[in-house]
């Protein structure tokens, strides 16, 4: 189980009020009018923002009042809403950074480069890359950090319509192939309904019933 | 001449490495702070922009000579003066060019963002390893830059030199210093010399320093 609940305030602004429970396995979306707080909830569970409260990840204590996980021991991959790799490295470098500081784990590189489609990107820099190509190569270097949690950012707000959907529909079958738990940060539902098993909706900081 | 020139190509390199390992965490502290008063801290390494040469000199004069408290703590190690020595003129030169180093590098730092350090972060990489992985390469051209100012800063130094440097040649002689003697005695012909090896450095280091910035921000392919 990922148990959640965080009462606090982000940047000293705004407040986030949002408890919830899921299940380790399957796609949980969170989806939210921009500025609603989701990608802050997002943030959280990656322990790149501190927002008071707790969570929990398989019985593993991620934050309460006295622990305080950073992102780099909490096993999670992040693709962040553009602009996923590291600039200065080539695609297969960024490749490289994740596996050399990651756990033993299931996903194999090989395959990961060819289930992404990104063998014949891997020489270039991510400046050189198409917004498509980029968010691919960002969820191929989440995946070989091997997380037990990854947490998507809106990887595909950028694209244009007809490379969204190509994308979406690509993502959904990586989704049904891999058993680690996803968070899906998105303010389209049906792009929620689509790719998620469970929605939580967000507002103000807080869960909708 | 040969004497004069290796002591300011001394100085000059000595100080830029040392002022770059120094003015790393200083400038990455200042990048990265979030405490309003890192301004304060920013402001006092700043301040030697502004300050007269002759104010640095005199006060570093007085810190390394024999009557300071800082000398009495070195006495036991055989040390009682800093004063018109190299080792002095060193530590009058870091303080002189120490905002040479600082601005470019803070200025560099900034520039990463948060963005880079986060995607690290969530790789894996300790603090530790973020910087030197993701900072560092990221900022090279802002050290690039600082190496050039710091180098050709400390090439120009004048005043601090004259207040704590006592002008000995071979030790503490260097060619701004070297100028001041020689127009003194009225020679200008090796005056002239000097002066026009200064212009050409000068306008060198500047042209490569603009050369460097030109190419910060531009994402090589």
């Amino acid at each position: 189980m990922i148990t959640v609940a965080l009462d606090g305030k982000v940047g000293g602004a705004f407040a986030v009020k949002a408890a919830f429970e899921v299940p380790s396995s399957g796609v949980t979306a969170l989806l939210g009018a921009s500025g609603s707080g989701k990608t802050s909830i997002l943030r959280a569970l990656a322990g790149l923002e501190r927002i008071a409260g707790t969570i929990s990840v398989d019985g593993v204590v991620w934050q309460d009042r006295r622990i305080f996980l950073p992102p780099e021991q909490r096993r999670i991959g992040y693709v962040f809403q553009g602009a996923g790799l590291l600039p200065h490295l080539s695609v297969a470098a960024n490749l490289d950074y994740a596996e050399r500081r990651a756990l033993a784990g299931p996903f194999v590189r090989a395959e990961i480069i060819a289930r992404a489609g990104i063998a014949a990107l891997l020489d270039r820099r991510p400046a050189a890359l198409s917004g498509g190509e980029a968010q691919r190569a960002s969820i191929a270097r989440a995946l070989l950090g091997q997380p037990r949690l990854l947490l998507m950012d809106e990887p595909f707000s950028a694209l244009d319509t007809d490379a969204r959907e190509e994308m979406l529909d690509w993502l959904k079958e990586v989704f049904g192939e891999i058993a680690i738990p996803v968070f899906y940060v998105t303010h389209d539902h049906q792009e929620a309904a689509r790719l998620a098993a469970r929605t939580i909706r967000i507002r103000d900081g807080m869960v909708e019933a | 001449m040969g004497l004069v020139l290796a002591t300011t190509a001394e100085l000059a390199l000595v100080t830029t490495i040392l002022l770059l390992l120094l003015a790393t965490p200083l400038a990455w502290w200042l990048a990265r702070s979030r405490h309003w008063w890192k301004e304060i801290i920013g402001a006092l390494t700043a301040l030697p922009l502004v300050l007269p040469p002759t104010v640095i000199g005199f006060y570093v004069l007085i810190a390394l000579g024999p009557a300071s408290p800082l000398m009495a703590m070195l006495e036991p190690f055989g040390i009682r003066t800093l004063a018109f020595t190299f080792t002095g003129l060193v530590i009058g030169s870091l303080f002189y060019s120490l905002p040479f180093a600082v601005q470019p590098l803070r200025t560099a730092f900034e520039a990463i963002g948060d963005r880079p350090l986060e995607i690290a972060a969530t790789m894996g990489a300790t603090p530790f390893d973020r910087f030197f992985t993701v900072a560092l390469p990221l900022a090279r051209r802002g050290f690039l830059s600082a190496a050039i100012l710091v180098f050709a800063h400390t090439v120009g130094e004048f005043g601090v030199v004259l207040m704590i440097g006592g002008n000995i040649p071979g030790k503490t002689e260097v060619l701004s210093t070297r100028i001041y003697q020689l127009v003194e005695s009225l020679q200008f012909g090796e005056a002239h010399r000097i002066a026009a090896i200064l212009v050409a450095f000068s306008f060198t280091a500047l042209l490569g320093l603009l050369l460097v910035e030109r190419r910060i921000g531009t994402p090589r392919p």
